[in-house]
């Protein structure tokens, strides 16, 4: 017999119950209003008395409502058909949704995550008699461009020998396709689909690997100098209109991974609804099959209920979790972790916790250093291995990054692409800040070639700030052209044309090829005869490389424009940087 | 429903009494010796219910009578509605009957997103700064961001008369006394009073009932939208809800999270701009909202947590929109749409701005002008008197068009940065005659 209570307060979206039995810490209840059952979660417990939050707007609770405990865990359904849905917080699917109850999220319809009718193409794997234990592979079904491996239950902690594995054929995720018994004799039956707590990690690896393996975005600035490892966390926190969203989008898009998951976590509806009209039509180049079918939207958008927004992150990593036991790459996107935040504050405040800075309650640190923990490649128990990758944005209250969320997050990923508001309001895309942001992992260029790009840039940095005071006639002809290579370097290669097909997305190949070339001309000695020659060259050969950078690469016209700018680049260089030598013979390699 | 005569305690403006089988959310009425109010539950505890009066608890006593209506704040909406102008309430304010029909509840649930379209039709306000330079979009959430003394409501008026919408439903809270007659003469004058809806709260109203505005504004406009009408939603000012909302929050002990608002703002304003939604095959509604900047300072909590949420935003200043930090979110769904020469010329006539203000300072610090200098400042005084001033009211296609004969006035072709094949079908016939005769 499951708990039941009653309720006795109601303030906001926390409600007080008062259980006849024993209650679990997170257990999901169910308020009943009316004809509806409202789904909660415990976050407190006192006596015999909990403190539940609601995933629902809580108009019309009355004292003494009755409250059914269902001595389960917030959980998400894990099983093939996954790919390609668009859920709410709660894994309840919004299309589906909408066919029942029109235009408006109606509280208290739970739908299936999973198409219970939908028929799946089984091959076993596993075979009678086989000793098989959570995690491991029974057999699979194609799901979109991958073998979907069906595994046993996280849940199943015993050591299980199978008695009867189907044999090929067609089933539904409900459909029993094994049999097995436990080490105590009893008989388990296995379905395809099951379900999983979402704030327990899934721990079903070997060993955790250090992120080494870049995860290539396309983005120039972030693959070449800010680079993420597959396995690895990042987080972009900027003021708004920074391009958060829109740099999330792109990186949704061109990323080189197997399953993108976006947690459109407390941001603007019609953001979604943008990646939802346009993921169909688009096609992924690496299976050239549609990019929803590789992506899972987890969308809790500002206005539906705060409680559900708190669960959103964690569900999305949850099915980012699940495909990574299948040996895939997710990247999992979320935007934006502060409204996360945000929602843990809210239940704090009304559960009246002593609050710590800016009213975050005290365990902001540690959830959300749990969360980002939660990233990471591992080696899997068949050999193989899986990543998660988190990036999230933090969008700081009056673009102030020294604010707790921003700070948090920071002290636990391992690269930071921080916006900024001059960069994006001179419409420089992307606006990642090219000195403030870091990155502690290796991409796809060696490092000492990084950063002497960047020591020019930094050179150029400090002549632009003293030009500011002392005016152009009052700066050197080379600590001019100093200045000239660092906006050369920002306006060719740090920017990118996010409306040119070409530009918006850049293979790591072509990084690696034009990047030598700009660090032969950030190296080169540039003769010139005033401030206005050396202007008039730079704007020259900019022109010729945004040209250049619109080229299909390796086409006729892309060699063509190529020798072109080294014809623009001979006629002024003499001798090199001999700080840059060595890399310029590296490079020539 | 049973009455209450013990009110427990009373604290700013919210009282608490004993009561059983009393449901959140749900209305009471007060009556007390200076008249009856609405009153909201808020909390529940126990038996211990607590209430925000509308009213507010100035000279509410103890043993007042308090009776529970057994619903939550429901507003009517039916066709009745339109010219009329109600209270915080939903009470008219007009000297009209009250209205009964078809009682709505406010604050209903949410848009399921699967079900929203990408937006697509402009909106035309016959002002070129944010018809040619930013445009407005049907379905649109955008904020006008501006300081006291500003004319925004002003520039809302106006956008209300001349975009072409079938409802417009103003929501006003703490407004002026004189403000809410500007409006009301003005959509009056303008022949627009019989297709608005009006619920104002000013400033000389109890606080609490500023809450209710954007809440009932907006149920209202819904349901017409879902009828099929396009629905353009005035609010203003939202900076004084959101303060509403902040003296509640105090007066109920809630750990305030920045200058005192509540930990939810962000929240509870993303609800009301989130009714913002262009719904298929039906109508739509837009929201305009005025956001006054205490101190100019667009990182104070308020304009900071709308610009999270809204889809850009329009700097009033100085009488003018800004165009920088003016951002229309939406545009690039739009404009390329209108004309052809739209997008370039709208970010080359901006670029070129930017010069003239570097320019201008230039000339500030006493430094040397250059002839280039020179054709910048003309340029810079002919875009602000003939395109920035709010005045100019103007279709976009003639606002293209005075752009380019602005150019043509102080530039030569190749000077604009514009691309060829735009010049030779849009440069004003002629204008290198004009500028010879310089």
């Amino acid at each position: 017999m499951n708990t039941t209570g009653t309720v006795t307060g109601i303030n906001g979206n926390m409600v007080t119950v008062r259980a006849d039995g024993h209650v679990i810490m997170n257990e999901v209840c169910g308020i009943t209003v009316g004809d509806k059952q409202l789904k909660s979660e415990v976050i407190r417990i006192r006596g015999n008395s909990a403190q539940v939050q609601v995933f629902e707007i809580t108009k019309g609770i009355g004292i003494g409502d009755r409250v059914e405990f269902s001595s389960q865990m917030l959980a998400v359904k894990l099983g093939p058909g996954l790919l390609g849905q668009i859920y709410d917080g709660l894994q309840n699917p919004l299309p589906q949704l909408a066919e029942k109850t029109g235009f408006f999220l109606e509280r208290g319809i739970y739908l299936d995550a999973l198409n219970s009718a939908a028929v799946w193409e089984f091959t076993p794997r596993a075979k009678v008699g086989d000793k098989v234990s959570a995690g491991d592979c029974l057999g699979t079904v194609p799901e979109g461009p991958f073998e979907h491996r069906i595994m046993v239950p996280f849940y199943n902690e015993d050591e299980y020998t199978l008695t009867r594995v189907n044999e090929a054929g067609k089933y539904t995720v409900n459909d029993a396709i094994a049999e097995g018994t436990d080490s105590k004799g009893n008989t388990i039956l296995f379905t395809m689909a099951f379900e999983w707590p979402v704030k327990r990690p899934v721990k079903l690896y070997e060993e955790r690997l250090k992120p080494t393996t870049p995860m290539v975005s396309k983005v120039r600035l972030m693959d070449t100098f800010f680079p993420v490892a597959k396995g690895g966390t990042y987080c972009i926190p900027g003021p708004f209109g920074a391009g958060k969203t829109v740099l999330q989008q792109i990186t949704s898009r061109h990323a080189e991974v197997d399953v993108v998951i976006i947690a459109a976590c407390g941001e603007r509806a019609g953001e979604v609804v943008e990646t939802l009209r346009e993921f169909p039509e688009l096609t992924d180049p690496r299976t050239g099959r549609s990019l929803m079918e590789r992506t899972i939207i987890v969308c809790n958008t500002s206005s539906m209920p705060v409680a559900s927004r708190e669960a959103s992150v964690y569900t999305a990593v949850t099915l980012g979790e699940y495909y990574r036991q299948m040996g895939l790459d997710v990247l999992l996107l979320a935007d934006s972790t502060s409204r996360w935040a945000q929602a843990m504050r809210e239940m704090s405040g009304r559960l009246e916790e002593i609050p710590g800075e800016e009213a975050f309650p005290a365990y902001l640190e540690s959830n959300i250093a749990a969360f980002y923990e939660r990233a990471g490649i591992v080696r899997l128990k068949d050999g193989k291995t899986g990543s998660i990758t988190i990036g999230g944005t933090v969008s700081p209250a009056g673009g102030n990054f020294e604010e707790p969320v921003t700070q948090a997050t920071l002290k636990v990923v391992g690269a930071f692409h921080g916006l900024s508001r001059e960069r994006s309001d001179a419409r420089k895309y992307p606006a990642i800040h090219p000195t403030e942001s870091w990155s502690k992992y290796t991409g796809i260029m060696p490092d000492h070639h990084v950063k002497y790009a960047h020591s020019i840039l930094a050179k150029s940095g400090e002549i632009d700030a003293m030009m500011k005071v002392v005016g152009e006639e009052g700066t050197s002809l080379t600590d001019y052209i100093v200045y000239q290579k660092g906006e050369f370097l920002d306006t060719v290669y740090f920017q990118q044309n996010s409306f040119d097909p070409v530009d918006a997305a850049v293979t790591p190949e072509r990084q690696i090829h034009v990047f030598s070339l700009i660090l032969e001309i950030l190296a080169s000695g540039i003769q010139c005869d005033d401030k206005e020659d050396a202007r008039r060259w730079f704007y020259q050969l900019r022109q010729k490389f945004l040209d250049y950078n619109g080229t299909e690469f390796n086409s006729e016209e892309f060699k063509s424009l190529e020798k072109d700018i080294r014809d623009i680049l001979a006629s002024k260089a003499s001798g090199i940087d001999p700080n840059a030598a060595d890399i310029l013979k590296e490079v020539k390699k | 429903m049973k009455v209450y005569s013990r009110i427990e305690s009373i604290a700013g403006n919210v009282i608490t009494v004993k009561a059983e089988g009393i449901r959140y959310g749900d209305l009471a009425q007060i009556s007390t010796s200076f008249g009856s109010s609405l009153a909201e539950v808020i909390k529940i505890d126990g038996d211990m219910v607590s209430l925000q009066v509308f009213a507010g608890s100035r000279g509410v006593s103890t043993g007042d009578e308090l009776r529970f209506l057994g619903k939550p704040m429901q507003v009517s909406c039916t066709d009745a509605l339109q010219g009329r102008i109600f209270n915080g309430s939903g009470e008219p304010r007009d000297g009209g009957p009250a209205l009964k029909d078809n009682m709505i509840p406010i604050g209903g649930p949410s848009f399921n997103p699967t079900k929203r379209i990408i937006p697509r039709n402009m909106v035309r306000t016959g002002i070129p700064m944010i018809d040619l330079f930013n445009t407005l979009v049907e379905s649109q959430k955008l904020p006008i961001f501006s300081i006291s003394g500003e004319p925004y409501n002003e520039l809302l008026a106006r956008i209300a008369l001349q975009a072409e919408v079938d409802l417009i439903v103003l929501g006003g809270m703490g407004l002026k006394h004189d403000d809410y007659l500007y409006f009301r003469d003005t959509l009056e004058e303008g022949g627009a009073l019989s297709r608005s809806i009006l619920f104002i709260h000013t400033a000389a109203d109890p606080v609490v009932e500023g809450l209710m505005v954007p809440d009932m504004s907006l149920a209202v406009a819904e349901q017409f939208a879902l009828n099929g009408k396009k629905v353009l939603v005035l609010l203003t000012d939202m900076t004084n809800f959101a303060d509403a909302m902040k003296e509640i929050a105090i007066t109920q002990e809630q750990v305030p999270s920045n200058r005192g608002y509540p930990g939810d703002l962000y929240s509870q304003l993303a609800s009301r701009y989130e009714k913002a939604v262009d719904i298929e095959g039906s109508g739509s509604i837009t929201i305009l909202a005025v956001t006054t900047m205490p101190g100019d300072d667009v990182t104070h909590p308020v304009p900071d947590n709308t610009g999270y949420i809204t889809e850009g935003q329009f700097y009033l200043r100085g009488g003018r929109i800004e165009p920088f930090g003016s951002l229309s979110r939406l545009k690039q769904q739009v404009n390329d749409r209108t004309r052809e020469d739209h997008r370039d010329l709208m970010n080359g006539m901006i670029k070129i701005y930017a010069s003239y203000k570097d320019a201008l300072e230039k000339q500030s610090m006493g430094f040397q002008k250059t002839a280039w200098d020179e054709k910048l400042l003309k340029y810079g005084e002919k875009f602000e008197r003939e395109m920035m001033d709010l005045t100019v009211n103007i279709p976009i296609e003639q606002a293209l068009d005075r752009g380019w004969s602005i150019l043509a006035d102080c530039f030569e072709k190749e000077e604009t940065g514009l691309r060829t094949n735009l010049i030779e079908k849009f440069w004003p016939k002629g204008a290198g005659a004009v500028h010879g005769q310089d």
